[in-house]
């Protein structure tokens, strides 16, 4: 795996937003980063499976983290990604991203509580990652990553949150400061007799 | 005395009993008047005793009166809750939620990557998992999307026919975490699937080091196609989603991901909106009336109110069920043994009078959660949230003995 960018950051930005307890779910995790406890009669190692080859952990892993780790080379803008959300993404979510068959990925009004890219989707790298992973439905993972990237300028745009000439690539794309991104705190419920 | 729901053509249940034992007695009298014997349901002969049945066969098949039916909608197919007795879900009538439809995988093929934050970035077949010591685990797995209010004319099925129930087998995660050296640096883990949606969530390490499992059995059995054959995640108690199925690829991290699932979907929006509360993995306690029902028509007399509760926090204490609308509230019995983060039944002896009446039960926990009504949900949450409801809900039943769904108690 490639050194990921520290997390600090990413901490740093949801503890500001959160609250105590938000600290503490962060805290808790990172607390118990511990070895798994074995059996009592486990060996040291089971001896099974086989070494995983680095070509092969670099094909499967496609993932996109907040902080852009996994963003591929490659670049595209709003106007390009026009050409293939009509050709491949507007039958389904809406000749201008407003929603037919699959959901609406455009709209900026939060009280509407649709939940849209402009309204409610935190980080704008999760964007590419399910672009790329899962659409179009009919043909997953068929887009170039200059395909991924400009449908990304594309909806980013059409949701206001990036100029209409801006470049999406794997430098500016994690910089994108989503609407959503404050609004989202980690789960409160504990148990106990109060419902929340 | 139960109608046909016509929706599912389903006549199993109360009306397959009739059906024998109309037949029964019709063959009675026939042998009475003359040897010969006529069909009467069109379906068997009516002395079963003058001819020999089928003999042994490879696969058995239910009963031809038999036919419960999930309800597949394209995303998902529901559990028939109204036609089972039991605890443990058949495995052909476990609840399906898939996000790019049931890939078919072969076996031969099927490899596990588990990378990122671990000493040995390693591969495993799935032999290499089933040579694992094993364990097996009786849970619930519940989608967090499992609320349908809908009409008076609602199913338990469709209300909330999301949930299900397994003997799983499978490799405690913790024991193969080991295996590849898991680095205490890492935080949460990445499953993902090797379906069309190669489906993603997040997973904090201290569930995959508490109770987190790798499955490949459903019941004893291969896990069905739609539950995730060859392998799947499991994680008890938590929402079905994170319970990747497929799974594909494990990798730890010292962050979650964000992933799409874990963002713009399976989150719940609080106070209208202003907040969005994520990764809301645990399923609260709740329970629901299976039996009686819509659509079935009671007469006046003993009836034994029969149903499922849950929590994914531990054991279910307790299920009370009120026959007055909430007025007043009764224990339950509960069958056990009462497993931890598992469905369990509970009945309760009613006395029908033929007066028009509401039925409904509330779990608790032994955290002392109790389950709510959806008016306390809103209240703590706000109108709008889509997932994690886990509301009180009802069974009416008219003086002309029609059980319907409380659909009433539901509206926002």
């Amino acid at each position: 795996m490639t050194a990921r960018r520290s997390a600090h950051l990413w901490i740093t930005h949801l503890c500001l937003m959160t609250t105590a307890l938000g600290v503490l779910w962060l805290a808790a995790p990172a607390a118990a980063g511990q070895q798994p406890v074995a059996a009592s009669d486990h060996p040291a190692t089971f001896g099974l499976g086989r070494a995983a080859r680095t070509s092969e952990i670099e094909t499967l892993d496609i993932d996109v983290m907040p902080d852009g780790t996994g963003l591929p080379v490659g670049q595209g803008t709003a106007a390009e990604g026009a050409r293939t959300w009509a050709r491949a993404c507007g039958v389904c979510h809406g000749v201008e991203g407003e929603g037919s068959t699959a959901a609406p990925v455009v709209g900026r009004d939060p009280d509407s509580r649709r939940p849209t890219v402009g309204n409610y989707w935190p980080y704008a790298t999760t964007l590419y990652d399910y672009i790329n992973r899962a659409m179009p439905r009919n043909a997953p993972g068929t887009l170039t990553p200059d395909e991924v990237y400009s449908l990304v300028a594309w909806i980013l745009s059409k949701n206001d949150i990036i100029a209409t000439d801006a470049v999406m690539n794997a430098t500016t794309l994690p910089d994108v400061v989503m609407p959503a991104r404050g609004r989202f705190v980690p789960d409160d419920r504990r148990g106990g007799p109060e419902v929340r | 005395m139960t109608k046909p729901h016509t929706r599912h053509g389903d006549l199993r249940g109360q009306d397959g009993r009739r059906l024998t034992r109309r037949a029964l007695l019709a063959g009675a009298a026939g042998a009475v008047g003359a040897a010969t014997v006529a069909p009467v349901s069109g379906q068997q002969s009516v002395d079963t005793t003058r001819r020999a049945g089928r003999g042994p066969n490879e696969v058995d098949q239910r009963s031809s009166f038999v036919t419960p039916r999930r309800d597949p909608s394209t995303t998902s197919s529901r559990t028939p809750l109204q036609d089972l007795r039991g605890t443990i879900t058949p495995a052909d009538l476990h609840f399906e939620r898939h996000h790019g439809g049931v890939p078919n995988i072969d076996p031969a093929r099927y490899e596990l990557l588990i990378h990122g934050l671990v000493d040995r970035p390693t591969v495993f077949s799935l032999a290499d998992l089933q040579q694992f010591p094993a364990t097996s685990r009786t849970c619930f797995l519940e989608c967090s999307g499992n609320l349908r209010r809908g009409t008076p004319e609602t199913l338990p099925q469709m209300v909330c026919g999301l949930t299900s129930q397994t003997e799983w087998t499978g490799v405690l995660l913790s024991t193969v975490l080991r295996e590849v050296g898991a680095q205490p640096s890492a935080t949460w883990l990445l499953a993902e699937g090797q379906d069309a949606a190669v489906m993603t969530r997040s997973v904090p390490m201290d569930k995959a080091f508490d109770d987190a499992m790798i499955v490949y059995a459903q019941n004893g059995d291969a896990l069905m196609p739609g539950n995730g054959y060859p392998a799947r995640l499991l994680l008890p108690g938590w929402e079905g989603n994170a319970s990747v199925k497929w799974l594909r690829r494990i990798e730890l991290a010292d962050q979650p991901f964000m992933t799409r699932e874990e963002t713009s979907k399976y989150t719940d929006p609080l106070d209208g909106g202003n907040t969005v509360r994520q990764f809301s993995f645990v399923m609260d306690a709740r329970s629901i009336i299976t039996d009686p029902a819509y659509p079935r028509v009671i007469e006046p007399g003993w009836h034994e109110i029969r149903g499922l509760a849950w929590s994914g926090r531990g054991r279910i204490t307790g299920v009370e069920v009120s026959t007055d609308g909430g007025a007043t509230w009764h224990a339950a019995i509960l069958q056990g043994p009462v497993l931890p983060k598992a469905h369990v039944r509970f009945r309760h002896l009613w006395q029908w009078d033929g007066d028009p009446a509401e039925i409904m039960s509330r779990a608790t926990d032994e955290t002392g959660y109790v389950q709510p009504t959806w008016e306390a949900l809103q209240a703590a949450r706000g109108p709008g949230t889509r997932y994690h409801q886990n509301p009180i809900t009802s069974w009416t039943v008219g003086d002309d003995g029609r059980m319907l769904f409380g659909a009433e108690r539901l509206r926002s």
